[in-house]
């Protein structure tokens, strides 16, 4: 049992205690940003998004140091508000989440709020202004009713965490420029997916997503599974072993940039 | 500079391992022959001239051969858990390590099959482990051997992102460790059902990140499972 017992103490390592030096360190990259950021192509995160309101958003006095990595750090950003703000509600209705699920999504609550105080101060430390939090309608236009039906609760909130998953990565990319902003970004997708499997099996759902099927997911949530189903990796056939199922359940895929805010935007007024 | 892997899958299978091993030894008496001839740049070199330990290798090969390794092990515990499920397992159990034993062996081949195509001459052996102290017909300790693989593995892709430079090789590792981190909260809440544990704050820290670990942090850890020593120089292990 020694292994295990080096392994717990690892778990609690002094990993983080630096951080506040690591943001310091985001700072001073912030300097080459704002160089790079004339030479750079914005990725157009305010083209993507679908609502004007946004738009305005992102080409405020912000977008003056817009890079890909600080664009993808508002993507993530808007995702995380979302999150952050739907989990606060529920949470806050009373009668909605049962006594005995409160733990799960008031740990989880706690870190999309941590996600959205992390995001905002990367960003302001690469010199660029955190976008504003959109207001959401968690109804998308009386489509859903998640604060009065708490099995609508659970869908919604498996398909923001599965979306929160593939959106992290199809951002990777883009903030591999800057190491201390990958590794965090690595540690939030990660942190996302387990939300993902605990919310997936609460709806008596496997924790990960077998074929392009979110599994007992209304039509509304499809563009959240599309091409999870995929079964060749760099040429390697997934399914030959244990068929389709396993081999597409064994990754999670990436989920582009416009489709994360398209899926984002049917949640912002 | 950008190298797409692209392999086929009909070595994917389980072994050339006699043949990998025979074809390593080819590469080690070739290196040590160039130690002997006077070369002493060893910065290229994929084993130690001195032992028959394998090096992981440099730049983005070794963080793959660094992943296989970890591949390797998660595959072949959760071989031996479904081999011989532990005494009283639920179907809903069986079920889950079915699953978990799938995709790492899938994994384990995946990475077989990319580092083979990608740098045929580099690919760690197969490898061989050990598993004192785990008693696989006890739950208990299926289970927190299992949570701990898991969370190690998230925590050693997470750390090792950052030395990847190929951008499709960021994005396969991304496809896999969210696969872990799935795992690792389904088997955290079998250990403690609908509690934080999931995502517990023994993993998860104040500012909601997960743990990222250093290879060689990952390697002190996990150290005890592995049979076949090897090192990676490149990071210090």
């Amino acid at each position: 049992m020694n292994i295990l017992r080096i392994l717990d103490k690892l778990s609690n390592d002094k990993f983080f205690t630096g951080e506040a030096t690591r943001l310091q360190t985001l700072s001073s990259i912030a300097d080459f940003g704002k160089k790079a950021a004339v030479a750079s192509v914005p990725l157009g995160l305010a083209g993507l998004m679908s609502t004007p309101a946004h738009a305005e958003t992102t080409t405020s006095s912000a977008s003056m140091f817009k890079t890909p990595l600080t664009d993808a750090l508002q993507l993530a950003l808007t995702l995380e508000y979302l999150e952050d703000e739907y989990y606060r509600i529920g949470l806050a209705t009373a009668g909605l989440i049962p006594t005995a699920d409160r733990t799960v999504f008031s740990q989880i609550s706690k870190h999309e709020t941590a996600h959205v105080a992390f995001l905002k101060s990367a960003l302001t430390s690469l010199g660029t202004a955190p976008g504003t939090k959109p207001t959401f309608d968690f109804t998308a236009g009386g489509n859903f009713t998640p604060f009065t039906n708490y099995q609508q609760f659970l869908t919604l909130a498996q398909a923001f965490e599965d979306t929160g998953v593939r959106a992290y990565k199809g951002q990777a990319g883009n903030v591999m420029s800057n190491k201390d902003v990958l590794t965090a970004a690595l540690q939030i997708h990660s942190v996302e997916a387990r939300h993902a499997s605990q919310v997936r099996r609460m709806r008596a759902n496997k924790g990960w997503i077998e074929l392009a099927n979110g599994g007992n997911m209304p039509s509304a949530t499809d563009p959240v599974y599309a091409g999870e189903g995929v079964t060749v990796q760099a040429g390697f056939n997934t399914a030959t072993a244990f068929g389709p199922e396993a081999g597409s359940a064994a990754y999670d895929e990436v989920l582009s940039g416009s489709d994360a805010a398209a899926i984002a935007g049917l949640f912002i007024v | 500079m950008k190298k797409t892997i692209s392999v086929s899958n009909g070595a994917a299978t389980l072994d050339t391992n006699r043949r990998n091993f025979l074809k390593l030894s080819g590469v080690g008496l070739a290196i040590a022959g160039l130690a002997l001839v006077g070369c002493n740049d060893d910065d290229d070199m994929i084993i130690d001239p001195g032992s028959n330990v394998f090096d992981l290798g440099t730049g983005d090969v070794g963080v793959l051969n660094y992943a296989y390794a970890l591949e390797q092990l998660e595959a072949d515990f959760y071989t031996k858990v479904v081999n011989s499920f532990y005494t009283g397992i639920s179907d809903a159990e069986k079920q889950i390590f079915t699953d978990l034993y799938h995709h790492e062996v899938i994994h384990r081949d995946f990475f077989k099959a990319a580092i083979g195509g990608a740098a045929p001459n580099s690919i760690l052996p197969t490898l061989e482990f050990q598993y004192n102290g785990v008693d696989f017909k006890s739950r208990t300790s299926v289970l927190a051997t299992a949570k701990a693989l898991e969370d190690t593995g998230v925590a050693a892709y997470n750390g090792a992102g950052k030395y990847i430079t190929n951008p499709d090789y960021l994005v396969l590792a991304g496809k896999i460790v969210s696969v872990e981190a799935r795992h690792a909260s389904a088997i955290r809440d079998l250990i403690n059902p609908k509690s934080a544990d999931f995502s517990g704050d023994d993993v998860i820290n104040a500012m909601g990140l997960d743990l990222a670990k250093e290879p060689k942090d990952v390697v002190t850890a996990a150290g005890g499972f592995f049979k076949t020593p090897f090192t990676w120089k490149e990071r210090g292990i």
